[in-house]
């Protein structure tokens, strides 16, 4: 079946409603798990981006891509490994405002870990970190110790290296 | 998301005010549409209004069950080649559609389901008959979509009807809220040219033309499977004129059956679970296998892992996304079947392969002793399911349209039944659907008025859609119907028989009185089960004006050979 890698999936679509829905019944009727989901525009107007994550392997993805794009309002479907493209995720922690005062460690916590503090309240402060799922992760565990009350973690957004896909794809009118 | 966006066609001058319920009728007309299936009810009710004042122009055939109108409808399009449409309400009306529209989602059938919806305003309020028929029928239609405004009723059909047909086809479900259907509005009606989304047919690669052309004209045993795909893009011309320029055998696959007369001389039978020897075995056997419009279907292939390993694989498609799907090919044709076979016409070398085709016939041979012989001349006293196909092609020669249901009989029907014409073997593949054959039997009636339309169907089927006699007499559709009656549910039983150690679990069938049943509906009906009787029963009913119900006591524990078994690989066929 070959090696198991992540790919991320660019989907650029219609936007019409219940195209998501179309979209998780192919990986859903396939028992497959999908990591991340990001829906957005795109730089075209009325294009509507997917940026949906999976492990898989390429047999596998390559057969997604070609289920997604036969839906009738997916305009084209891409596959990238990680090395093709550059993409974030967004990582937001709120914490008990004590922490924050009492402990300068999570000061310099934050500051090494390039998050940013993105509100205070009296009762808690909300941290910021945009990277990859292994960095926010980490801060995560290195917050942990002292208390995290809520953690979440955005889809992934991908921008892909190549260049020369989408506009000349998208022969649009 | 944005906002749920809407289509809203652009209007003209010659546009003119009307109701959204006229507005899907006149749409439908422009679409050439003069005959609907369907079933009314409380969400449908504009719409049928409107057809009560357009009765000259469309023509509605009332079903007993709206799984009975979609199934009509897929036997209409199957038989006719142009899109079935069927309507029905919300709620339960839509829910009965389902197994219609998955079995033509599998089998490429076009189609355009109409249904009523609740208000717009009730929308998720789990209103009366309200159900989310666009979730539910999401992955088994081609496309579907809501309308909630009357303006968008006339782009939307004209996108139902393009997608519906184009390319691969499909069931697309349009669904309409009732205050839509009420609303006036301008109408005005544009026929769906493009979209631009969605490449119905991707353009052929020219070079792998020409590469195909030289793989087939180097090949020493090269072997075609042809597949519904031939029928649909209408390439049964092209076909054999590739045929009988190279010399190639080719096999059928249960959906592409009658897109080359099985008198043809280069035809060698049907692949798949319950196809013909040859065919499966010599798969394993040839050289290039050059794959036309067929999708390597599990129970045509067999096990993937031990599945035409030796040969090189040429696959002619129009869907990308079957292209390596199960069967990887050695050089994908990409289009239209009809265009890519004219273009591979000029490019092959005329030939012939008479070692080859011997294989072939040596295969038929054993399985017409082994198989064929016990099936159409049994020792036994009981009829055999062969013996009566056997019959009906020495009285009809292949010139009748036949529509099988699902089990042993279906089996039997596709190995025998002769074939003139194309379109003339409409049956359930994909899907398997028990109950398909009674409901499309009326609708390939209605396609071809002009021939014999003979429905084969097992005891156990019939019961699923039987009610479905009503319509044929309410509307005087003179269809054949015969009942292979084995007192089983005969496919599964042959299951449990071989490996199952015969343990009947609940498929023996205590059944009523058929031709009473045919006859409390006012069809002419007769039973027989004796051998002498066979042919004259027959003749009689062939011969009967109208429809006519002829019930066969078959023997109970028949079986259906050849078989690959689940699991095992073509070259396993087994005899016995
Ligand atoms: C709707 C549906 N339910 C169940 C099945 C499973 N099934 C396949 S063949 C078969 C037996 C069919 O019996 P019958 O109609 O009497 O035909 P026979 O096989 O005896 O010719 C069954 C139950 C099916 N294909 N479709």
């Amino acid at each position: 079946m070959g090696e198991i890698k992540t790919y991320t999936i660019s989907i650029f679509t219609e936007n019409h409603v219940g195209l998501l829905n179309r979209i998780t019944i192919i990986f859903t009727k396939r028992r497959l798990n999908i990591e991340s989901l990001n829906t957005s525009e795109s730089e075209i107007a009325g294009i509507h981006r997917f940026t949906i994550v999976v492990k898989v392997s390429e047999e596998t993805v390559i057969k997604l891509v070609k289920q997604i794009e036969k839906q009738i309002e997916v305009v084209r479907a891409f596959y990238h490994i990680d090395e093709d493209t550059v993409f974030q995720e967004i990582a937001l922690y709120k914490v008990h405002s004590n922490t924050i005062v009492n402990g300068i460690k999570v000061e310099s916590l934050i500051r090494d870990n390039h998050a940013r503090i993105l509100a205070i309240e009296n009762d808690f402060i909300i941290i910021e970190k945009t990277g990859h799922k292994e960095e926010t992760n980490d801060l995560l565990k290195k917050l942990e110790p002292y208390g995290i009350m809520e953690f979440v973690r955005s889809g992934r957004v991908s921008v892909t290296k190549p260049l020369e896909h989408m506009v000349s794809f998208l022969k649009l009118n | 998301m944005g906002a749920p966006s809407t289509l809203v066609s652009t209007k003209t001058n010659t546009s003119v005010a009307l109701s959204g319920a006229e507005a899907v009728i006149k749409s439908l007309i422009q679409e050439d549409v003069d005959l609907l299936f369907g079933y009314p009810g409380g969400a449908i009710m504009p719409v049928y209004d409107a057809l009560y004042h357009y009765q000259k122009e469309i023509k509605h055939v009332l079903t007993r069950h709206e799984q009975g109108a979609i199934h009509a409808a897929q036997g209409y399009a199957r038989a006719s080649g142009k899109t079935g449409v069927v309507i029905a309400t919300s709620g339960p009306g839509a829910t009965n559609l389902i197994t219609g529209i998955a079995d033509a989602q599998i089998d490429s059938t076009p189609l355009v389901c109409i249904t009523g919806q609740v208000i717009s305003q009730l929308l998720g309020t789990d209103g009366f008959q309200e159900t989310d028929v666009i979730g539910i029928s999401m992955p088994i239609t081609k496309w579907n979509y809501q309308v909630t405004s009357a303006e968008e009723i006339p782009e939307a059909l004209a996108k139902a009807f393009f997608i519906a047909r184009s390319g691969r086809p499909g069931p697309v479900l349009v669904d309409i809220t009732k205050d839509a259907q009420f609303e006036q509005f301008n109408f005005d009606y544009k026929k769906c040219e493009s979209i631009r989304s969605y490449n119905p047919v991707p353009t052929t690669d020219q070079n792998s033309l020409k590469k195909a052309a030289s793989l087939v004209n180097e090949s020493k045993k090269p072997y075609i499977i042809f597949g519904q795909g031939v029928i649909l893009s209408g390439a049964e011309q092209e076909l054999r004129q590739l045929l009988e320029k190279t010399g190639i055998p080719a096999a059928s696959t249960l959906l592409g059956l009658s897109a080359l007369p099985t008198t043809h001389p280069q035809y060698v039978g049907m692949v798949g679970m319950h196809g013909n020897y040859g065919p499966n075995l010599l798969t394993n056997e040839c050289d290039t296998l050059i794959a036309v419009g067929m999708r390597f279907d599990d129970r045509v292939t067999g096990d993937l892992k031990r599945y035409c390993k030796q040969a090189k694989i040429i696959h002619i498609e129009v869907d990308p996304s079957e292209i390596d799907k199960n069967v990887k090919c050695d050089i994908p044709l990409l289009g239209d079947a009809k265009k890519i076979l004219q273009s591979l016409l000029p490019l092959v070398n005329k030939s012939t392969h008479p070692i080859w085709m011997n294989e072939f016939e040596k295969c038929k041979k054993i399985e017409f002793e082994k198989v064929v012989q016990k099936d159409f001349f049994p020792k036994k006293d009981q009829l055999s399911m062969g013996e009566v196909l056997n019959e009906i092609n020495n009285i009809t020669k292949g010139d009748s349209v036949v529509v099988s249901d699902v089990g042993q009989h279906q089996m039997i029907s596709c190995r025998y039944a002769q074939f003139n014409y194309s379109r003339s073997n409409i049956t359930s593949g994909g899907l398997g659907t028990m109950g398909f054959c009674l409901p499309a039997a009326i609708g390939a009636k209605l396609a071809q008025p002009l021939r014999q339309v003979i429905a084969i169907v097992g005891d156990g089927g019939f019961q699923m859609t039987l009610q479905e006699l009503g319509t044929i007499k309410q509307f005087g559709i003179d269809i054949k119907i015969i009942i292979l009656n084995n007192e089983f549910l005969g496919m599964v039983r042959q299951w449990q028989e071989l490996f199952f150690e015969k343990r009947y679990a609940h498929t023996e069938m205590q059944n009523p009185d058929f031709i009473a049943i045919a006859k409390g509906y006012g069809i002419e009906a007769k039973k027989i089960t004796e051998r002498e009787g066979l042919n004259d029963a027959l003749k009689k009913m062939l011969t009967h004006n109208g429809s006519y119900l002829l019930e066969v006591r078959v023997g109970k524990e028949g079986n259906v050979f050849p078989m690959v078994a689940t699991g095992a690989s073509v070259s396993e066929v087994r005899l016995e």
